[in-house]
């Protein structure tokens, strides 16, 4: 049971990552990165059974990941107005190509990685690394900061399975420091897209290019 | 005891500068504090030196230090008091004359900078000196290095002075990059941060050449050998004259100490390493008077016979190692001497010629030696001194000079004399020592022509006068060492004796070596030169009163109406020997040619800039710096997205490169 989950769980993730990455409904985007972050979340469980550290993990993305994050960036749209990503520096074809590519990458290169032996072949890596690929590509691509956010949560994703591989070994404190800083950085995220939205009437980060020197 | 006479004469100079900066800025009681206590650390220092000298092994001083890899050790041997020597006794002299040559009251704006500066760089020389632990080492190397940008940007409301600041600045830190590396892979050979002794690493180990080279670069870099001297002239030219003086006849020779002292630890060194300080002596020493023949600009002209003195030191220096790879203590004892007493000399004699050079700058207000003319007239006194150094830096005996290079002769007559083919062929280089001598007189006939004789060029040389008495005493006080060092040598002699010991050498070379070179005797014949020459002097002017002479203008050659024009200049002097050396000085002439019997009016120029610096470095430097303003507007795009896509891109390569070493491994 455990693992046939494990096989396929990252084909999820993974098609998660490639749906936000060509949808331009931003309402559906952030519910299909709560759902990534929910899913994710079991990792914890799957690899390393059901025990207290374990439990903690896995209870604390999802409350975060799958619940409050992707509700405070819902009353963030509400309240800006926004609806849908239409302006991208590429477009959102090409971005998914590019995301397939990424993610073909990320299997073959996973092998190559000095890896315990435990995890050579185990798809768990090539997941992590192609989820990070996604949230890379949705953070360079888009133009509307919100994107930019949702982007950046993607990546943490993919960095959160790579660290649920070694949990074990990483002190809790440390993991739940993780998710603390993913909660401020998303409050301070909001923040400075209200004061975005204020300065220039737009989200788009375009403007933000006069600031180069 | 004596380690704390020195380091409490080495501390008094690092803040003899700081009483000066709490008072006002039109106070003059900070400039006479900061001289005594200069004076009182000179005092410790030399009553330390001589400590040191009757201590019958090197003092070592080990303090606790928090500083990993560090620790405060010093050490006080032979070789540290040569270079301890000048740089108290130069310190005291530039103080005493710094306070008529940079007075408070007239420089209100950066006297009391000025003051706070070379007290740092006299104090840290001196710590550069006795330190023995390479982070302390590199710590008080980087402080000398800081105060001597600040002393050479005195005056940064200028443009040239900020500018030669920033290439001194470039060259001291290229330099003391080569040494952090030097010293890692020195600490690497033995485990240790700290200075080992003398002669106990293997010269032929893998790393002993290399680390050598490093040496050779980033203390040649400060010692200003010749493609390395690039700060030089325009550092020393722009700096004040006592600022000068300090920083071309003591700071550049804490790189000869370095070289020293690296290549001391080595036992039996390849023969390579001799031969490539020879080889870059001899050009420097070469091309340095070739290129002070072509100066203008007198200051720039005493920095450039800096680069030949350091190279003449370096000549020295490649026969005792020369002599170390072939196991031949009379050669090494000879070149060692000769380098080490050139060190002292040179100090002694090139603070003189800057401070004689101050002293006319003070009078006339320029650099430039066109502008001067007929000096000896209303400086007689200046003139008297300035001859006195430049008699002494030409090699001429009764004075000092002379007495450093007839011990690297001697060097080179014994190699000349050795079976084997490669310590013989070294003896090639003695004739580009003796050409050395020789363009430096003529460099100094022509520097004291333009500049003391012939008719004032300007209304400022014809209104020109004495220094005051500060500045005087302490060139007089310079020009009496100088003599005594010319003709009783041999109170150096145990100086020497101690040094050539203490860098390691078997216990009875320094007889021998001193056995060879008969200073008793050299004292004998300099004071009989000397009578000779006193009473040659006296009949003549017996003989000018005599039978009184008409006398007429200079170069007037029986023309009845002579301009101060009609003189040789700066440029006509030296073309001749100008022309010679084309081939590496590149001059250029702005010429008007002169056609027809009523010509119009023209008019010529010639200068010579540096092939190094203005040929080379900067116009590179120039296109680099053009490439990377390019490429930087390429790069910012001002878009988040690109900034972070560069990020990605470095990591991806990052993470490629480790999977590919380690799939290496």
């Amino acid at each position: 049971m455990t693992e046939q989950l494990l096989q396929l769980l990252p084909f999820a993730v993974i098609l998660l990552g490639f749906y936000v990455l060509a949808s331009q409904r931003l309402r559906a985007c952030v519910e299909a990165v709560a759902l990534q972050g929910a899913l994710i979340s079991c990792y914890p469980l799957l690899l390393h059974g059901f025990e207290g550290q374990a439990l903690m993990l896995s209870g604390g993305a999802l409350l975060l990941k799958g619940i409050v994050i992707p509700l405070m960036l819902l009353r963030a749209m509400r309240k800006l107005q926004i609806e849908r990503e239409i302006e991208s520096l590429i477009g959102f074809i090409p971005t998914l190509v590019v995301g397939v590519v990424v993610a073909a990458g990320a299997f073959l290169f996973a092998d190559t990685l000095p890896l315990a032996l435990e995890h050579h072949h185990s798809l768990v890596v090539p997941t992590a690394l192609a989820t990070m690929g996604c949230g890379f590509l949705l953070i360079i691509t888009r133009r509307k900061a919100l994107t930019q956010v949702l982007g950046y949560l993607v990546l943490e994703n993919g960095i959160y399975i790579f660290g649920a591989l070694i949990s074990k070994v990483l002190p809790a404190m440390v993991e739940a420091g993780v998710l603390l800083d993913l909660l401020v950085a998303v409050f301070i995220m909001g923040i400075v897209l209200h004061q975005i939205k204020r300065e220039f009437s737009t989200l788009d980060t375009q403007p933000l290019t006069e600031l180069k020197e | 005891m004596t380690m704390n006479l020195l380091l409490t004469g080495a501390l008094l100079l690092l803040v003899s500068g700081v009483p000066g900066l709490l008072l006002s800025r039109a106070s003059g009681l900070g400039e006479r504090i900061a001289l005594l206590l200069v004076a009182a650390g000179t005092v410790c220092g030399l009553t330390g030196v001589a400590g040191v000298l009757r201590s019958p092994v090197p003092l070592l001083l080990h303090l606790p230090w928090s500083m990993p890899g560090g620790s405060l050790s010093l050490s006080a041997d032979g070789v540290a008091l040569i270079f301890l020597l000048p740089i108290f006794i130069i310190s005291f002299c530039g103080a005493l004359y710094g306070l008529g040559y940079w007075k408070q009251a007239e420089h209100q704006r950066n006297g009391r900078k000025l003051r706070f500066c070379y007290g740092l760089l006299a104090g840290s020389m001196a710590l550069v000196v006795l330190a023995a632990n390479a982070v302390l080492f590199i710590i008080v190397w980087e402080l000398m290095a800081l105060a001597g940008y600040f002393l050479i940007t005195t005056e940064d409301d200028k443009e040239p002075v900020r500018k030669a600041g920033y290439v001194y600045f470039a060259a001291t830190h290229l330099g003391t990059a080569a040494l952090l590396v030097m010293f890692v892979l020195l600490g690497q050979t033995t485990g240790s941060l700290d200075f080992v002794k003398p002669q106990s690493l293997d010269g032929t180990a893998p790393l002993a050449g290399l680390i050598f080279f490093l040496a050779l670069l980033g203390f040649g870099s400060k010692a200003g050998f010749m493609p390395l001297h690039l700060w030089l002239p325009g550092g020393h030219g722009s700096a004040p004259s006592h600022v000068s003086a300090i920083l071309s006849g003591v700071m550049i020779k804490t790189g000869i100490y370095g070289i020293v002292r690296v290549a001391g630890f080595y036992t039996a060194p390849p023969a390579w390493w001799g031969w490539l300080l020879l080889v870059i002596g001899t050009i420097s020493g070469v091309m340095g008077v070739a290129y002070a023949i072509a100066q203008h600009d007198l200051k720039r002209l005493l920095a450039y016979h800096s680069v030949e003195n350091i190279g003449i030191i370096g000549i020295g220096l490649g026969l005792a190692l020369i002599g170390r790879s072939y196991h031949l203590p009379l050669l090494t004892g000879l070149g060692l001497a000769g380098a080490l007493l050139h060190v002292i000399n040179h100090s002694l004699f090139k603070s003189l010629l800057f401070y004689t050079a101050g002293a006319v700058i003070h009078a006339t207000g320029t650099q430039e030696i066109d502008r001067y003319g007929g000096l000896i007239k209303s400086m007689p006194k200046t003139a008297v001194l300035f001859v006195g150094a430049a008699v002494a830096i030409c090699g001429l005996p009764p004075l000092n000079g002379f007495v450093s290079e007839w011990l690297i002769y001697l060097g080179f007559f014994q190699a000349v004399q050795h079976s084997s083919i490669g310590v013989a062929l070294s003896a090639m280089f003695a004739p580009a020592l003796a050409l050395i001598g020789g363009l430096a007189v003529a460099c100094f006939v022509k520097v004291f022509g333009i500049t003391f004789l012939g008719n004032p060029r300007t209304e400022a040389a014809r209104h020109g006068h004495e220094a005051p008495a500060s500045m005087w005493l302490s060139m007089s006080l310079i020009l009496l060492f100088c003599c005594l060092l010319g003709l009783i040598p041999w109170v150096v002699q145990p100086l020497l004796r101690r040094a050539i010991l203490d860098w390691g050498t078997e216990l009875h070379t320094a007889a021998a070596t001193f056995a060879v070179a008969r200073l008793p005797w050299l004292s004998i014949a300099a004071s009989v030169l000397l009578l000779v020459l006193l009473l040659l002097f006296g009949w003549l002017n017996w003989q000018r009163h005599r039978y009184p002479q008409q006398r007429g203008a200079t170069w007037g050659c029986g023309y009845q109406f002579a301009t101060e024009r009609m003189q040789y200049t700066a440029s006509s002097f030296a073309d001749t020997l100008v022309s010679l050396f084309s081939w590496g000085l590149w001059p250029q002439k702005h010429d008007c040619k002169v056609l027809g019997t009523m010509p119009t009016e023209s008019h010529f120029s010639s200068h010579t800039p540096d092939l190094v610096l203005d040929r080379m470095v900067l116009p590179l430097s120039t296109h680099i710096a053009q490439a990377c303003r390019w490429l930087r507007r390429q790069l910012q795009q001002g878009i988040i997205g690109i900034y972070l896509l560069y990020m990605g891109l470095a990591v991806a390569g990052l993470l490629a490169l480790s999977s590919l070493l380690g799939g290496a491994q």
